[in-house]
């Protein structure tokens, strides 16, 4: 139970993929100017992260390596994952509209995020077991999306206060980053 | 567009991450020194001098409607075979740069300049634009990488020399808070100068 903890707290807190991995960068600074999308980019990212780890770990250890194509491993990790956000897409569309409107164009973006791709890339790196790959998948989302979260309500608030002029958009946002990974440096204390 | 303005204008007027953003990923996690900036910088102009011709080759065999898929593919394929060499041949930096190699593929910066240049233009032009572009992006994780290297540590290193600076290391910046710090104060930077001459353009005239 105990390394489950691990997983989660670390891909969480001490090892955020956003400001400790530098995963999903450009989702993180495109989509922080307001809380709404930044929910809704949360959600569709742990939602995906948990089912590209489902499939691709199993693909990785019952396909690639008893065939010995590991090298193939990118390619088609990388057409995995665009072809179930598009398969993801159509199905949101059609049975849960409500929720496809609220994502928006943020859906098929995802293909680009380069956390999606880490994740299924780390689970093979690491040697996580089936379960852990799928544990580390949700939790490095919720990891992002509590990242993501705080950044777009600090950022609404910016918004209201004297930013000087050259600092204004992107550049207060990188500052206001490094000031929030230094907070989440005090996770990395945490002995599991 | 001439064929100068295509090669020079990735490198300053259009450098890919100080003005456009993109791949802003591999930048701040691998430019902890100057040498691996530019060691990431060199892979990523690698696949792209690649990429950019042979989807520029293609394009009017790709059908529209599925260029992105096709694009990552022919993408991914030279990654791998970068990814491969590396670990053949330099297999130190290849540890430290970790994860990050086959992130190459995802890399903003790469299919951006195959969906915005190189599926409209001929193949020559195509591989200019890759080699400003590498070169642009090259630079700026060196101009990163330096920054951080010196601040973080007092002294670069570059394959065997080292330069030193009279001051203490302050150990942050080589932490990833350091990677956000340095690139935010380098697009303010960036920023101030551009309103400085605008505002001193406005006033000769």
């Amino acid at each position: 139970m105990n390394e489950y903890l691990a997983i989660i707290i670390g891909a969480i807190f001490v090892n955020n993929f956003v400001l400790h991995r530098f995963l999903g960068m450009c989702p993180f600074i495109g989509v922080s100017k307001t809380t709404r999308p930044a929910i809704g980019m949360g959600v569709a990212v742990t939602l995906v992260m948990t089912l590209v780890s489902m499939i691709t770990w199993p693909l990785y250890h019952y396909v690639l390596l008893p065939f010995g194509l590991e090298y193939m491993h990118l390619v088609i990790f990388i057409l995995i994952i665009a072809s179930f956000v598009q398969i993801l897409e159509i199905f949101i569309k059609k049975h849960l509209p409500t929720l496809f409107d609220a994502l928006g164009i943020y859906l098929p973006l995802i293909t680009t995020n380069c956390a999606i791709l880490g994740v299924a890339l780390i689970n093979i790196t690491a040697g996580y077991s089936y379960l852990h790959s799928i544990i580390f998948g949700m939790s490095a989302g919720l990891g992002f999306m509590l990242a993501l979260l705080l950044m777009s309500a600090i950022r609404e608030r910016l918004d209201l206060g004297p930013v000087p002029k050259p600092f204004k958009g992107p550049a207060i946002a990188f500052i206001t980053a490094a000031m929030m990974s230094m907070a989440f440096m005090v996770f990395s204390n945490i002995k599991l | 567009m001439e064929k100068k303005d295509i090669l020079l204008g990735g490198i300053l007027q259009r450098n890919p991450v100080f003005t456009m953003m993109l791949g802003l990923c591999p930048v701040l996690a691998v430019t902890t020194s100057l040498e691996n900036g530019l060691g990431m910088g060199l892979s990523a102009m690698f696949v792209l001098m690649f990429s950019n011709p042979i989807i520029s080759s293609l394009r009017n065999v790709i059908p529209d409607r599925i260029r992105i898929p096709s694009f990552i593919v022919i993408i991914a394929t030279f990654v791998t075979i970068v990814s491969l060499l590396m670990q053949a041949y330099l297999p130190a930096l290849n540890d430290r740069l970790g994860i990050y190699v086959p992130l190459i593929v995802v890399n903003c910066i790469i299919l951006g300049r195959a969906e915005v240049f190189a599926r409209r233009n001929s193949i020559f032009d195509s591989l200019l634009d890759a080699v400003g572009m590498g070169i642009g992006f090259t630079l700026a994780l060196i101009v990163i990488g330096s920054v951080r290297e010196l601040l973080g540590s007092g002294s670069i290193a570059f394959w065997g020399y080292t330069l030193s600076a009279p001051i203490e290391g302050a150990i942050v910046m080589i932490l990833p808070a350091g990677a956000l710090m340095t690139i935010g104060l380098i697009i303010a930077l960036r920023n101030y100068i551009r309103m400085a001459k605008a505002t001193s353009g406005a006033g000769q005239k």
